[in-house]
């Protein structure tokens, strides 16, 4: 049970909340569109114009990326307009592989009605007073962004007409724009938005409250399939990575922590690493003894990122452990077992009356699931690039979180946040590691120690000992049929983490999109709270990345024994009122009718229903996760060593509007890849507060010939805003693999990940 | 001092022998288009060619290289199999975050290259060494059917 002693790791825990909580508020951070709040920067030049030694401008991704900027004129923050008819729009948010970049584009130049053949998407200056949130993470960035960026083409597309209607002295309502052009039908004028950008950039910005946006029927670019902004550049092998920075006389340096979270340093051979070929320097940096900031550590300073990393097998640090891990994830799965086992804690959930409904039940399913600690194992090993000059502190960094990161690394130095910049480079995938910015932080300790600018890189195997994993969660469950064969009573033990000794560690506590989801008229649930130093973190669609698979799979068993069709039993369960349960806020957009839709389209796309051929199996599983309703299906075979072959997937996704559907089906094959990956085979064992598996030899990660070679997506048409796209399609890929499984074997899987239960691919 | 023949032009760098040629790429020539993964070569995005051959560049020390010619991403869209796998893979949108894609695009290239018309078994035995974190896969597979028409 929980301790109350207090952990060493409290305030950083209670950071990572506060931006859990941050990234997943839904609510539109629309910025007023006036001259104060919406900057109107009239050919000034955007918002930082700082320059690097010899003239390249470093305001767009890596230093030696960034082009020629625009000095065109402005509408405002997120739009220029150049002579030539090229429209250029800024994208607030990180592009970490969820397409953000051409999707945020998009909604600008839809409302503006710029021809997208020759719009420009660059990536916009690290700015919170003049952009609001710019973080990607909880699948927030669409629907945070969409009123504000509609507004942004809109009242950019109202100053061209403004500027048109005095020019040509007819009435601005008869103007008509399509593809950067205006046309005046009546006189017969017509211009490009380019000969008139230097006469609309310095007319007032219009009022929020007087532009008419765009309604679906009106959409000429969203929802439609458009080639990725950058996606020239990434097959050439152009330098738009965190990774890939370089700048004049820039050196190189590794980070070595204690390999037990918490530990410090007591004493290193710094002469000996210094002595080196290739070593610059090396120092030890205290820290500040936050796990998401700065803990205590060696940096190595060198010539080449080869040369840091190869004198850290060199380095010996004798570390202070006395504060430090010593978890180990087989003991605590055996105490969770335990507890499981035990009396059920004080609920912290109690709806109806689950004990009259266990007594006048008529079948009682019990079943205990379970699922390990798993990594983030980023394509793009962790890496920041900082420099201090002129009582500057400039950072590049691949972040899901730069204002964030901005704030951690001025607050670190002790430097006011305007002598703080952060260029947002392209990230490598976040998956919500980035969400957190230690290696950000610790680039700029180490910068203020170095003369001229620093990369630190971690190396993979540091990745994997230094990072935030999903925690490991323990269920158990205990559900009533009534004689009508429908689901009466839901009782869940959920066994979980705390670092703070009083609430569940970051990633760890209770889903709150099952909450509205998981529905039965009576229904209990109590957490037990085990203490834990490992840190922890958001993992894809943190929560439902596991919690789906333990509630997904655990209602296809009440299903069996309910003797009910599977589908036909989640509808009837999801359609249940009950009123304790039903969201309270109007930003939750869970709606039971929307969730039956994918779960009908789902099973119809798939064939539900269907007879196989002996040995094949179908399952199927749904979800509302991150704002997006989902349901898939998965038809595979097992074989006698128990290889799993998947012949198809089907996910059918209410996101509501789509905005770019190349990239939302990408995002819906990409999440059942990383979920079959993760569920298959990804385990992270920790012992003596050690994590055992350094690199991708011990993680397996799927590779081509075991993906699956087809995964069909059908998005449900509607006039609902839009949200976010990168983490619905994931959580219930696991349980409908699972189910399937079951179909195929009458084995029931209970645990990730399946090999060990000997499946293999 | 070790000379290297890279994309048709001769370095000369001040290297030890034993440093991967992907860091003499990255941090010396200034090539970043081949990207650090893993360094064990277990996850193919440091492929380059040598003589035409797709090789983890983490695992070739630079000492070794000799006179083999050096391709890297940032040159092979200029042999003609390069052009048209890059084509397929803005066409197919293959790319969600790209950091693999570099070494997806090298290793297909020679695959390309070695089996103008690769079937399935073809594309799982030469890009398996090749891992995508985001699970691009089903466009990969698609995009290289696609550039091989
Ligand atoms: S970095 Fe070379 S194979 Fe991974
Ligand atoms: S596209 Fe992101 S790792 Fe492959």
């Amino acid at each position: 049970m929980s301790s109350s002693t207090v952990s060493l790791f409290a305030e950083s825990d209670a950071s990572i909340r506060e931006w859990m909580h941050t990234a997943r508020s839904p609510s539109s951070s629309a910025l007023p569109l006036d001259r104060r709040g919406f900057l109107k920067l009239a050919g000034a030049g955007l918002a930082l114009g700082f320059y690097l030694p010899g003239g390249a401008r470093a305001d767009s991704e890596t230093p030696q990326a960034a082009g020629a900027a625009s000095q065109s004129p402005a509408m405002n923050a997120f739009v220029r307009v150049a002579p030539d008819n090229t429209v250029t729009v800024y994208s607030k948010a990180p592009e970490i592989g969820q397409g953000i970049k051409t999707a945020l584009g998009l909604i600008i130049a839809e409302e503006m009605d710029a021809d997208w053949s020759r719009t420009v998407v660059e990536q916009a200056p690290i700015d919170a007073k003049v952009y609001g949130y710019q973080g990607a993470g909880g699948s927030t960035t669409i629907p945070r962004a969409w009123d504000q960026l509609r507004q942004a083409g809109a009242a950019a597309k109202a100053m061209l007409i403004a500027a048109a209607a005095q020019q040509w002295g007819v009435n601005p309502a008869e103007i008509t724009t399509r593809d950067s052009v205006l046309t005046h039908a009546a006189s017969g004028k017509s211009a490009t938005y380019g000969s008139l950008a230097a006469a609309a950039a310095k007319l007032p910005a219009p009022d929020a409250a007087t532009l008419k946006l765009k309604t679906r029927g009106q959409y000429r670019l969203l929802g439609r399939r458009f080639r990725g902004v950058d996606d020239a550049k990434i097959v050439c092998g152009q330098p738009l990575f965190g990774i890939d920075v370089r700048l004049p006389g820039m050196v190189y340096a590794s980070f070595t922590k204690c390999p037990a979270a918490g530990g410090k340093v007591k004493s290193a051979n710094l002469d000996e690493i210094k002595a080196q070929p290739g070593v610059i320097d090396a120092f030890v940096v205290e820290g500040n003894g936050r796990l998401t900031e700065v803990m205590p550590g060696v940096a190595i300073i060198a010539r080449n990122t080869w040369a840091a990393f190869e004198v850290q097998d060199k380095l010996n640090v004798v570390w202070d452990e006395s504060g430090a891990s010593r978890d180990s994830s087989s003991e605590l799965a055996a105490r969770a077992k335990q507890y499981a086992a035990g009396p059920f804690p004080a609920p912290d959930r109690d709806v109806g009356n689950v004990e009259r409904a266990f007594a006048s039940a008529a079948k009682i399913v019990d079943a205990y699931y379970e699922y390990p600690f798993v990594a983030h194992a980023n394509m793009e090993p962790q890496n920041a690039t900082a420099w201090w000059h002129d009582g500057v502190m400039e950072l590049w960094a691949p972040t899901q979180q730069p204002n964030r990161g901005l704030s951690q690394v001025a607050a670190l130095l002790g430097l006011p946040e305007d002598k703080v910049v952060v260029h947002q480079t392209r990230v490598g995938n976040g998956f919500g590691r980035r969400l957190i910015n230690d290696y950000m932080c610790e680039a700029a300790a180490i910068a203020r120690r170095v003369k001229g600018p620093v990369k630190l890189q971690w190396s993979r195997e540091d990745d994997f000992a230094h990072d935030f994993l999903r925690p490991a969660g323990y269920h158990q469950f205990k559900g009533a049929i009534d004689p009508q064969g429908r689901l009466d009573a839901w009782q869940e033990h959920f066994i979980t983490f705390t670092a703070d000794g009083k609430n569940p560690a970051a990633g760890a506590d209770y889903s709150r999109f099952l909450a509205y989801s998981c529905k039965a008229p009576n229904l209990r649930r109590g957490l037990t709270l085990m203490d834990l130093k490992t840190p922890t973190g958001p993992w894809r669609a943190p929560g439902d990345n596991a919690q789906v698979f333990a509630q997904q799979g655990f209602m296809h068993e009440l299903a069996l024994a309910a003797g009910r069709d599977h589908v036909e039993f989640l509808i009837d369960a999801v359609r249940r009122e009950v009123p304790e349960l039903a969201p309270k806020s109007k930003d939750v957009n869970f709606d039971p009718e929307r969730a039956v839709g994918v779960i009908k389209l789902c099973a119809e796309k798939t064939g539900w229903g269907k007879s196989l051929p002996k040995g094949r199996g179908l399952g199927l599983a749904w979800c509302y996760s991150h704002a997006g309703h989902a349901a898939q299906a998965v038809e595979l075979s097992v074989d006698a060593n128990k290889r799993i072959t998947i012949h198809r997937v089907v996910v059918a996704v209410d996101v509501g509007q789509v905005v770019e559907l190349a990239g939302a089906e990408s995002q819906a094959q990409g999440a059942c890849v990383d979920a079959f990956s993760m569920a298959l085979a990804q385990q992270i064992n920790i012992e003596n507060g050690r994590v055992r598996e350094h690199n991708f030899g011990a993680y397996p990660i799927l590779r081509i010939p075991f993906a699956p070679a087809a995964v069909e997506v059908y998005f449900v048409e509607s006039d609902f805003p839009p949200t976010g796209m990168g983490e619905p399609a994931l959580p219930a890929m696991a349980p409908a693999i699972a189910n399937a499984i079951f179909a195929a074997t009458g084995e029931r899987l209970r645990a990730m990940p399946f090999s060990r239960f000997g499946y293999r691919v | 001092m070790i000379t290297l023949q890279i994309n048709g032009q001769s370095h000369t760098v001040d290297a030890p022998d034993d440093m991967p040629l992907l860091w003499v790429l990255r941090d010396m020539i200034g090539l970043t288009g081949a990207k650090y993964g893993c360094g064990i070569g277990r996850c193919g995005a440091c492929t380059v060619h040598l003589d035409g051959k797709a090789e983890h560049s983490c695992m070739v020390s630079v000492g070794s290289v000799g006179k083999r010619a050096v391709t890297t991403i940032e040159a092979i869209g200029d042999t003609p199999t390069g052009a048209k796998v890059q084509q397929a893979w803005v066409d197919a949108k293959v790319a969600q975050c790209g950091y693999c894609q570099a070494g997806q695009i090298m290793t297909a290239t020679a695959l390309l290259n070695h089996t103008p018309n690769p079937n399935d078994a073809d594309i799982d035995a030469a890009m398996a060494g090749a891992l995508c974190r985001c699970g691009t896969y089903v466009r990969l597979r698609q995009a290289i059917k696609n550039a091989a028409k």
